[in-house]
Formats: C-alpha cells, structure tokens, sequence
C-alpha cells in the first residue's frame, strides 16, 4: 500500500467513525423517550436498553456504509443505482420477447387453477384474499399507475361495493350475480360524481380529497346506524351457481350444489368456487388492461401521466380521460369489494380504513407502477408473505412503511417497469 | 339556542382552531417550498403528544413540583426532540428524492407516516395514554346555570399558538434566515444560484414546522390530557384542511384557515351533531378545493412549461 493511498484510508475511516458517532447521538435522541422509556398510567417504565441497541445497530450499519462506499466495488454499486433511477419509465421489448413470456403466462394459468384443489381452508381463504388483492391493485393501477392519479381513498369504492351486496340483499332481496353488475356500476356511478369535479385539480390535492372521500365514506357507514347497521356491520349472501346454493341442506326451495351433482358435501366448494369466479375475472381484467393500454384512451392515460400540459396543447380533454380512468377503477374496486362481502359473508367498516388503501397503494408502487405482472406479484407476495410470518405479523404495517420509503429511494417507478411491444412494421413497400 | 352555549362552542372552536393553525403552518411551509404534502406531519404532532407525557412523567419521578418549571421544561425538551424528528424524516425520506416522478414523495411520505404510527404503537403500546390534569383553574363568566366556562389551558393554547405565529411572522420577514426561506420559496434554482444553501433551507423549513406541531402538541395533551398513536392521522388531514382553507404557501392563511375549521367545527358539533364532525370537516375541504383551490388568501398558481 502506497503511503498516499494510506493518508486517504485514515481520512475515509476517520469521516466514518465521526458519521457513525452523530448517527447514534440522533437515533439515541429521535428513539431515547419514544422507544426507552414506556408510558405506564402516569408513570414511566425503564427500557432504555432498546433505543440504546438499535442506535448501535444504526450507527454501526452507517459506519461500514460509508467505509464500504470508499472503495471501488462501492463506487461502481453507488454508480449502477444511480444509472438505474435515470432510466425511462417504460421498458420496450421486442416481439419476440414478448412471444416468449406467453410460455409464462400458461403455466401460472395452469398453476393458479390447480392449486385451490390442493389446498387446505385456510389456505383457501388466503388465496382468496390474494386474488381480491390482486384485483384490487390492478384496478388502481389503472388510476395511479397508468392515468398517474394518486387515489388515496380507494378503499371508499371497495366499500361501495361490499356494502352494495349486503345492503342490495338486505332491502332489495338482490342475489350475488345480480347485485354484482349493480354494484360495480353504483361504484362507477361515486367514482364519476366525485371525479368529475375533482379531477382538474392538482395532482396532489387530487390525493388529499380522495383520501378525505375514503374517511367520508367510511364515517356515513360507521354512523348511519338505521340504514347500514353502523359499527355492527352487516350480512352479505353467498354465491350461487345457476341458483345452486353452496349449503348443506337447501334454503327456501332451492337446490344444494352436492345434492344436484350427486357429491358429498364440502364447505370448501363455495371457498373454491369463489376462487374460481375470483380468477376468471382478474384474467378478463389484465386481457382489458392490456388492451387498453394499446387503444387510444389507454395512451392518453400515460401521456397524461408524463406531461399533461403537452396532452392538453395536443386537443387531448383531460377531464374526460381522467375521469374514464377513475370510472375503470371505481368499477373494478366495486367487483373487489363484491367479492370480498360474498367470501366474508359478513362486514363492517372496520374492513375499509385508510390502512387499506394504503396497502393497496403500496401493492402498486411495489409492484411497479403502470406493470400489470408486477401489480399481481406484488399482491400476492404481500398477502402470503405476512400469512408465512405469522410471528412478526405485528411488524407488519412498520415493514410496509419502511419499504414503501426504500422502494421510492431505490426505484422511484417500482420492481418492475412497465413494458410495452415494440412497434414493428410488416412488408413494408420501399 | 341560548347565547351561552353558542359563547362556550366559540370558545372551544377557538382553541381547536389556534391548534389546526399551529399544525397548518407545517404543511403550508413546506408546500409552498418543495412543492409536496408531508403526510407524515400529523404524526409528527402524535410524536410530540408521546412526548408531552415522558417528559412529565420523567420530571415528576425526579420528584420535580414545580410546575412551571416541569412545563418549560417538557416545552422544551419536546421543541427539541420534535424538531429533530422533522430534520431526520427530510434528510432519510424526501431528500434522496429530489428530482423523482412527482408521485415518488408523496409516496414516500406515506411511508413515513406508517412507519411512524406503527412504530409508537411498537414501543409504547396501543392503549389510549394520558397525562394528570395538571392546571384545574377556570374562568367562569355569567351566572347559574347560563355560564361561559374558559380553562386556564384554553386561554394558555389561543396566547401561546398567537405569540409563536407573531415570532415566526417575525422570522420569515424580518430576519435573514426568513429572506432566504422566502426566497428559496419564491425560486429555489434562482436562490441557489445566488449563493443560498437551499438544502439547508429546506431543512430550517421542515425544522421550523416540526417544532410548531410539537407546540400544538404539548397544549393540545394539557388540554385533552389523552391521546393514542392514531390521533396524528385524523388531526393531520384537519389541519391540512386549514392550510388549503387559508391558502396554501401563506402563513397568515395557515392560522386564518385554523380559525375558521375550527369554529365552524365546533359550531356543528355544538348545534347539528357530533358523530358527523369530521364528515363536515371533509367535506369543507372537498368543497374548497372544487369552487376556490387557491384558498382565502393564496395565489393562483400558474403552471408553465
């Protein structure tokens, strides 16, 4: 070692030691009260050996950050994570990349329709709940991902819908497949009312009022106690197939579905009949999405993402696209919401939080915003993954903050950009 | 509708109000200078509530009785801590984003907010926590049964949120740090150009709200003596309410917008009803953002290319 190079390594080290020191002095002043010292009544329980670990922890992890950076394998990281936060938004694939990812697209078809027959119950029901994630995220991928609107109150259409099934079944004796359409409509019919208006605000505002109508919607349910029951919730019906129920012995004249098929009866039939129902519309979802996203409207959705004043300039109406991109997504969040009632067969406001919807931004953001593949993988390891962890499930909300602030950090546009075919031309005269 | 029920609503609506506008000074500062809502700064304000409450509890243990010491004291110690909290939540989440998508911040501002929450739910439970009331006085005006009745507290929130805003007013016009902020809000490449840190800027300005909300918070816990980890989020959309109301990016619009959410709060909680309070709030800012986006006393923003 060269005594340059030697004078430079006690500097680096130096600038380390004294980086690490003001880490732990701020963590020891940020986590000392909150996290050491316990509200206890009026008094305070001692547990100061907490913040005193974790800020050891944070500045030793400072301390080697910054040694690491120093040398050249650090340098070249530091480089690659900064070309990759100027990369283009959209990946464009040739098509025959494209081609070869139907492969793909097959065996997770085939995968996803196997597996609710292997499964046991309560995997069952956390497949369901994927799915309806998946849904879900999908639906506002279409609004934050592809029109770039940021909708914090989604969960306000997923209410609408849930509450569509029960309340339609409660007053106007609706079944599931009729309510269904019906609800997805009602939600369509609140996101147009609240869009309409609201849409030619800033995009920041845009998120402040949907997240303000998410709580509004979420109050009216919790306290208009006559209509909706209040906190007390409500009860939603259970599917039927071609008026066939899913019940051990029938209701009021109609037909069990073991009794028709000459089968023992299962409590798992309606789960995996759910789940079936559940699958065949997430797949029409990502054929449409990715349909639209080649029609006229769905590329004025990402222009007006990347730049709305040129759209505007270009004759493009941005309420109206706005709006139809919100429409999609009230619709598909309403579906969701059916579908939850149904697989719940119970609800209450308490499903509809703002937690929620932050789940399901975070579903998008991870996932990538504007990919369709990484929406749904997103989704479903976000549901599994906290079944799995089951004992740090208390760890769960403060996970998905930290990585919704890393992930913003390290990939502002998410895991997965969004791609697109080429455009290539056939037998072109010259 | 006697006159000392509407007095008394006026007098709470007051007080409510004087706290939405400490909070709003924190959103309207920092939109107006990097051009995004810090959602995490409801939380910020739950953090300082947290800390009210160890600080008392701390001094009282040392046997401290006090009690104006233990108060300046816990003002104190929470100004400090709360203000390192907005420094720290600038420099880990927003700054690495400047120059991002536009969603990328407010994104990461969730985040925050959820890491915030869900870590004092961690560490210090979820239970509604509380503090003593420590200053009992009240003023009471009329006779009988038909009286006015104004805590020392509530008298202490509308001095003390008045005499900050005066200081910081003072600041922002005044001083040079207040030119720079000014500037930095008005251009920021300009202001970078002439020479002004504009990173350390936005700093001071995080600093600056921070330590506004941890005022809110110390009074706000005197006040109402409980609280929980949740109180930042429905506080904090409230007071961004105030901020928008007022015009965001202008301070005296900030404390007006409190004013006027809070009075007309409290004047429907008083006269229409309770359980619909925070529906009325939202829908106050659903409306004021659809017939008048600019706020009372904002400017209308002009988008260039």
């Amino acid at each position: 070692m060269s005594p340059t190079s030697k004078v430079h390594w006690n500097l680096v080290v130096r600038q380390a030691v004294l980086e690490a020191a003001a880490a732990f002095v701020l963590a020891l002043l940020l986590l000392g009260p909150i996290v050491g010292l316990v509200l206890d009544g009026y008094q305070v329980q001692n547990e100061l050996q907490r913040p005193l670990l974790i800020a050891a922890i944070i500045a030793a992890g400072r301390f080697l950050v910054t040694l690491a950076l120093q040398t050249s394998i650090g340098q070249a990281v530091l480089e690659r994570f900064n070309a990759r936060r100027r990369q283009p938004g959209v990946l464009v694939v040739s098509a025959s990349e494209s081609d070869r990812q139907r492969w793909w697209l097959l065996i997770m078809v085939v995968v996803s329709l196997s597996v609710p027959f292997l499964a046991s119950k309560y995997w069952l029901t956390v497949l369901i709940q994927a799915m309806i994630y998946v849904l879900l995220g999908l639906g506002l991928n279409i609004v934050v991902g592809l029109a770039g609107l940021l909708d914090l109150g989604y969960v306000a259409f997923y209410a609408v819908g849930a509450y569509g099934l029960a309340l339609g079944a409660q007053y106007l004796d609706l079944g599931f497949w009729s309510a269904l359409p019906l609800a997805a409509m009602l939600a369509a019919l609140f996101g147009g009312v609240l869009g309409f208006p609201v849409l030619r605000m800033h995009g920041d505002y845009l998120a402040i009022v949907t997240l303000g109508f998410g709580e509004i919607i979420r109050l009216v349910l919790n306290n208009w106690l006559e209509f909706t029951g209040g906190p007390n919730g409500v009860s939603a019906p259970a599917p039927q197939l071609f008026g066939l129920e899913f019940t051990r012995t029938a209701r009021d004249g109609g037909m069990p579905f073991h009794e028709y098929f000459q089968i023992s009866y299962d409590p798992l039939h309606r789960f995996i009949f759910i789940y079936l129902a559940l699958f065949l519309i997430v797949c029409l979802m990502v054929v449409v999405v990715t349909r639209l996203r080649n029609m006229p409207v769905g590329r004025a959705w990402e222009a007006l993402r990347e730049d709305e004043i040129a759209c505007r300039a270009l004759g493009i109406n941005h309420v109206l696209v706005k709006l139809s991109a919100f429409m999609m997504g009230a619709t598909v969040g309403g579906i969701a919401g059916v579908f939850f009632a149904t697989y719940q067969g119970f609800i209450n406001p308490m499903s509809f939080n703002f937690f929620e919807s932050a789940l399901i931004v975070a579903i998008v953001v991870l996932g990538g915003l504007g990919s369709t593949t990484g929406v749904i993988v997103a989704a479903v390891v976000l549901t599994i993954l906290p079944e799995l962890l089951r004992a740090f499930a208390d760890y769960r909300v403060f996970t998905f903050g930290v990585l919704m602030v890393l992930m913003m950090i390290w990939r502002p546009r998410g895991l997965m950009r969004p791609r697109r075919r080429a455009f290539e031309v056939k037998g072109l005269c010259r | 509708m006697d006159w000392h029920i509407l007095a008394q609503q006026l007098v709470n609506g007051l007080t409510l109000g004087s706290i939405y506008g400490l909070i709003a000074i924190g959103y309207t500062m920092v939109y107006g200078i990097v051009g995004m809502i810090n959602f995490a700064h409801g939380d910020v304000y739950m953090v300082s509530a947290y800390l009210t409450a160890i600080c008392l509890a701390v001094l009282f243990s040392f046997g401290i009785d006090s009690l104006p010491f233990a108060l300046l004291a816990t003002l104190a110690t929470t100004l400090l801590i709360t203000a390192a909290y907005g420094w720290t939540i600038e420099r880990i989440a927003y700054r690495p984003l400047r120059g991002a998508p536009r969603l990328a911040p407010l994104i990461s501002a969730i985040g925050m907010s959820l890491v915030l929450q869900n870590g004092v739910q961690l560490s210090q439970g979820a239970k509604t926590q509380g503090v003593p009331s420590l200053i009992p006085a009240t003023l009471r005006l009329g006779e009988g049964n038909d009286f006015v009745q104004i805590t020392l507290v509530q008298l202490m929130i509308i001095v003390v949120s008045l005499a900050s805003m005066a200081m910081l007013t003072w600041l922002i016009q005044r001083t040079s740090l207040g030119r720079q902020c000014r500037a930095t809000q008005q251009d920021r490449r300009m202001a970078a150009i002439l020479g002004i840190n504009t990173d350390r800027i936005i700093s001071t300005v995080f600093v600056i709200g921070a330590a506004m909300a941890a005022i809110a918070g110390v009074l706000v816990t005197l006040n109402y003596g409980s609280f929980d980890f949740y109180i930042g989020f429905v506080t904090g959309i409230k007071a961004f309410t105030a901020a928008v109301l007022g015009g965001i990016g202008s301070l005296p619009g900030a404390m007006l917008g409190g004013l006027i959410l809070g009075l007309s709060e409290a004047l429907f909680s008083g006269m229409v009803n309770t359980d619909y309070k925070d529906v009325f709030a939202f829908s106050l800012l659903v409306l004021v953002l659809i017939f008048r986006p600019t706020g009372l006393l904002g400017k209308p923003e002009v988008e260039k290319v």
